[in-house]
């Protein structure tokens, strides 16, 4: 066969199956296929081992029974459906609580080590809306364990990693996946991968918003991929602020301060000395949920009584230096080295940070292939899962049971074609043009610039709590934000130029942060992560609703589609009365 | 309080690159950067990013000392961007940020460090004793030593320090205190069934190498007893098997435990 003319012009590489994303997703994805014996690849943007997935903490929830005996799928999965506000895919629930167990089993199998039980067995620890003792653990560095475990497996598996690669388009050949193009960070040369399947394990948005405890990988790119090559997304409002991230000093902020902060007694107080939580929950007071806790101290620094940078203030001094040495020894020592706050002389400065993506890219959840014939997605940039809110914990057993099953339904989908699909030198050559324009320009926008005023948009005006007039300020601003981004101009070379990245990058946040915005002004009412100060509580249309978001040319079309209803035995389950 | 500053000297350069001609090159850069409380190095790398040079590369993710991107070499020594606090420099004289010096230049901050993935890729991967998990029984006593290992967080700083591959270049023949620490961390798995890592350490790792200077604990930013508990250990492994004929010999009628 005749060379199509990118192939002379660029580097190019052929597979059966491509995954886009080496964190837990990515990763368990790429070892499946590779495990069917089709030739895999696997790209990411950063080194191998330091996706998003090796900060994650408090641990993976399984319901092993192994503290607790009488867990099991069943309260998984009604805890799950409930933690999600009813709003989950039902059937990715379902699947999720039954084989998360085994994921972890597959886990140890590759040399993972979990701290123990007394009886030998992986230990178990209790958390936020699991009725039993659930999340297995390593410590406090869960996430990396995982990564790393994945990373040896998949390194011995044969897979082709190519590492520092970041992906800007899917290509497409009559409507289903051909394969994407891309830029190596280092040269900045572009790239091209011809594919069967392609899945994306891309991760979160939380880079659009100024306060966020996610790395600078969270830009959106899954998301703005997807949605540019025709996939639909789904519940993009949902976004998880966890209560308590660090805003001050600047050297930290962000960083999460874990629960179990607030767990020993720690006390949250406003400018005045006074312990707001009383006024929401005067019951379980710092021990709330997440998302009311989020909206109290939200509405503290709002109404004027924050501290000096826009936080509370959360205190457990009071319980003396030795005490919260020894019961939070990681958080003290971090904090102290880091940041020269000693949180046994005095309180941190704590307010929500963004945290993570309930919304994402629809997919089957049997395979979790999207509305692309060719496309998977799994992981935190896939929607469904989750609902309307995300467990603690269930993110990393997520991972773990939809990755496995992307490779599988990747695996069966290059299987059932009869021929490579072709790529379309015109796509190719428009790709190349879009990625070079920000040369081109001898005066613009500095991406910098435009990327901080999106952050600030994002948290004050699409934030924790939600207004319709300021969302349709927000809508607006993002339009000039999006002219704006449309005048970038970057200096330097092309090797590794990280104003050019973030150039790049920042068409993925705005599609994302206007899916967000669109989104939280369609749904008029209050639910899981989403608030609405002006419909507050449930309404009962939208607790059977999806949101849906669609690319129509340069229109975001944002619509509403019915929620699958559960069948009778697991509606029985998810609405079994707590014990 | 005024406002502080700090003057940074930054190392900007690139290497060649026949493709495009570009000829090797680089030499320190004066970026003026205001000091806020509690700022870390790498925030002052944003810094400039944002106000005088967009394209500065450097590497960074987590922000939190959690992923190990963001080495480089603070006043000479190897730190991490993101942990080292600039109220401990001195602000009286400038900060100096170089690249690692172990490892190839690509750009400013970023060094080639794919050495290091195919020295990992070549250790041979972990193989359970027992494939059923709910078999095992594995104690926290058991597994305290590897868990120590497996806080590694790759920053390959250790790396970087270590003579054998600073000053010697012995890449070809030593895979450097973090992949002794990685095959301890594997030899000292409670579960592994292989019994070739000794001598993969030896012959392969070549763990002679070293000896024993400790300048790879110092700079682990996870505080893995590098040199104490992994290496000293391996190398007592390593004679046990290779040097001391009583117990090859209790090896060989199968009464000497390995792990
Ligand atoms: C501080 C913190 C603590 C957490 N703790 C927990 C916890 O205890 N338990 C829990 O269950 N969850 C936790 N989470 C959530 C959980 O860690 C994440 O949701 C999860 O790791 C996401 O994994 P992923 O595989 O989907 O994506 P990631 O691990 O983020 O990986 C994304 C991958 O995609 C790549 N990528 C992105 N864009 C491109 C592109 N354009 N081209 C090429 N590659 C690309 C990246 O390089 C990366 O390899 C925590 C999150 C945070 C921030
Ligand atoms: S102790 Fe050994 S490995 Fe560590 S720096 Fe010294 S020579 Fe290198
Ligand atoms: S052993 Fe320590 S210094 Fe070496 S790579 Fe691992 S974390 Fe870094
Ligand atoms: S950015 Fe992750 S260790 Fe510094």
């Amino acid at each position: 066969m005749a060379k199509k003319s990118y192939e002379t012009k660029y580097e190019c590489h052929t597979h059966d199956v491509l995954v886009i994303g080496a964190g837990g997703a990515g990763l368990r994805a790429a070892i499946e296929a590779s495990s069917q014996g089709l030739s895999v690849g696997l790209i990411c943007k950063s080194l191998l081992g330091k996706a998003h997935t090796v900060m994650a903490e408090g641990g993976v929830a399984a319901s092993m029974g192994n503290v607790d005996p009488d867990d099991g799928w069943k309260t998984h999965f009604r805890d799950t459906i409930h933690g999600g506000k009813f709003l989950n895919n039902y059937r990715m629930a379902e699947l999720h609580a039954k084989e998360s167990a085994d994921r972890i089993r597959e886990l140890e199998r590759w040399g993972a080590v979990f701290d123990r039980t007394e009886k030998g067995k992986i230990m178990q620890r209790p958390f936020g809306g699991h009725t039993y003792r659930r999340l297995c653990h390593v410590g406090d560095h869960t996430g990396l364990e995982i990564i790393r475990t994945l990373q040896d497996k998949g390194v011995h598996s044969g897979i082709d990693v190519y590492m520092e690669a970041t992906i800007t388009h899917l290509l497409k050949e009559d409507g289903r996946i051909s394969g994407c193009i891309g830029y190596w960070r280092e040269s900045g040369r572009c790239v091209i991968f011809n594919a069967k399947a392609v899945i994306l394990a891309t991760g979160g948005i939380g880079k659009g918003f100024k306060v966020t405890s996610n790395s600078w990988e969270y830009t959106a790119d899954g998301q703005g991929m997807a949605y540019r090559a025709g996939a639909e997304l789904i519940d993009m409002e949902f976004v998880q602020f966890h209560p308590t991230g660090m805003v001050w000093p600047n050297g930290v902020k962000g960083l999460l301060i874990t629960e179990a902060v607030r767990g020993e007694g720690g006390l949250l107080t406003n400018s005045e000395g006074e312990r707001f939580m009383k006024n929401v929950d005067p019951e379980r007071m710092e021990l709330s949920t997440r998302d009311i806790v989020a909206k109290a101290i939200n509405k503290e620094v709002k109404e004027g009584r924050g501290s000096p940078h826009g936080g509370v203030f959360l205190d457990i001094s009071h319980r003396g230096p030795e005490y919260v040495r020894k019961k939070l020894p990681g958080m003290y020592r971090q904090l102290l080295e880091f940041a020269d706050v000693d949180i046994t002389k005095g309180p941190m400065e704590v307010g929500p940070t963004t945290h993570y993506t309930m919304g994402g890219i629809r997919v089957d959840a049997d395979t979790a292939q999207t509305t692309i014939p060719g496309l998977f997605a799994c992981g935190e940039v896939a929607g469904g899962m989750h609902g309307a809110n995300r467990l603690g914990g269930n993110s990393l057993s997520d991972l773990l049971v939809f990755g496995r099953r992307a490779g599988l339904g990747a695996v069966e989908y290059a299987n059932g074609l009869k021929e490579q699909p072709q790529i379309d030198d015109a796509d190719v050559k428009a790709a190349v043009k879009e990625l070079s324009q920000p040369f081109e320009r001898d005066d613009g926008e500095n991406p910098y610039a435009i990327h901080k005023d999106l952050q600030e948009l994002m948290q004050s005006k699409v934030g924790i709590v939600r207004e319709e007039g300021e969302l349709k300020e927000a809508l607006d601003e993002l339009q000039t934000l999006k002219g704006r981004a449309k005048n970038i101009a970057v200096t330097g070379a092309r090797q590794f130029n990280p104003g050019w990245h973030l150039a790049i990058e920042l068409d993925n946040m705005l599609i994302a942060s206007e899916m967000v915005a669109r989104c939280a002004l369609q749904r008029t009412e209050s639910r899981g992560a989403h608030t609405r100060i002006d419909h507050e509580g449930y309404n009962e249309h939208w607790g059977k609703t999806n949101s849906t978001i669609n690319a129509n040319g340069e229109e975001m079309v944002i619509g509403q589609s019915t929620l699958m209803e559960m069948p009778d035995d697991l509606k029985a389950l998810a609405y079994e009365e707590k014990k | 309080m005024a406002k502080a500053e700090a003057t940074f000297h930054v190392f900007r350069g690139e290497a060649a690159d026949a493709e495009s001609g570009v000829e090797a090159s680089g030499e320190y850069q004066e970026y003026k950067v205001p000091v806020e409380e509690g700022m870390v190095v790498l925030d002052a790398m944003h810094y400039i990013q944002g106000e005088d040079a967009p394209d500065l590369a450097v590497r960074w993710n987590c922000k939190a000392a959690k992923c190990g991107s963001c080495s480089a070499e603070i006043n000479g020594k190897p730190r991490l961007l993101c942990k080292q606090r600039m109220d401990a420099l001195p602000l009286d004289e400038p900060i100096v940020v170089s690249p690692l010096k172990t490892f190839p230049l690509v750009k400013d901050l970023v060094t080639d460090v794919s050495w290091n993935y195919k020295m990992n890729a070549a250790i041979p991967p972990f193989q359970p004793k027992e494939e059923d998990t709910d078999k095992w029984e594995v104690f926290e006593n058991d597994v305290v030593r590897t868990q120590e290992f497996r806080k590694c967080i790759e920053c390959f700083l250790c790396q970087d320090v270590c003579h054998v591959l600073r000053n010697h270049d012995r890449k070809d023949a030593f895979a450097g205190p973090r992949f002794m620490v990685r095959l301890a961390s594997l030899d000292m798995h409670p579960m592994d069934a292989r019994n070739d890592r000794v001598k993969y350490t030896k012959e392969e790792a070549g763990i002679g190498l070293c000896n024993i200077t400790k300048c790879c604990t110092e700079v682990c930013p996870e505080d893995i007893k590098i040199t104490d508990n992994a290496i000293i250990p391996m190398k007592e492994r390593v004679v046990d098997e290779f040097y001391d004929p009583v117990m090859k010999v209790l090896r060989g009628i199968g009464l000497a435990h390995k792990k």
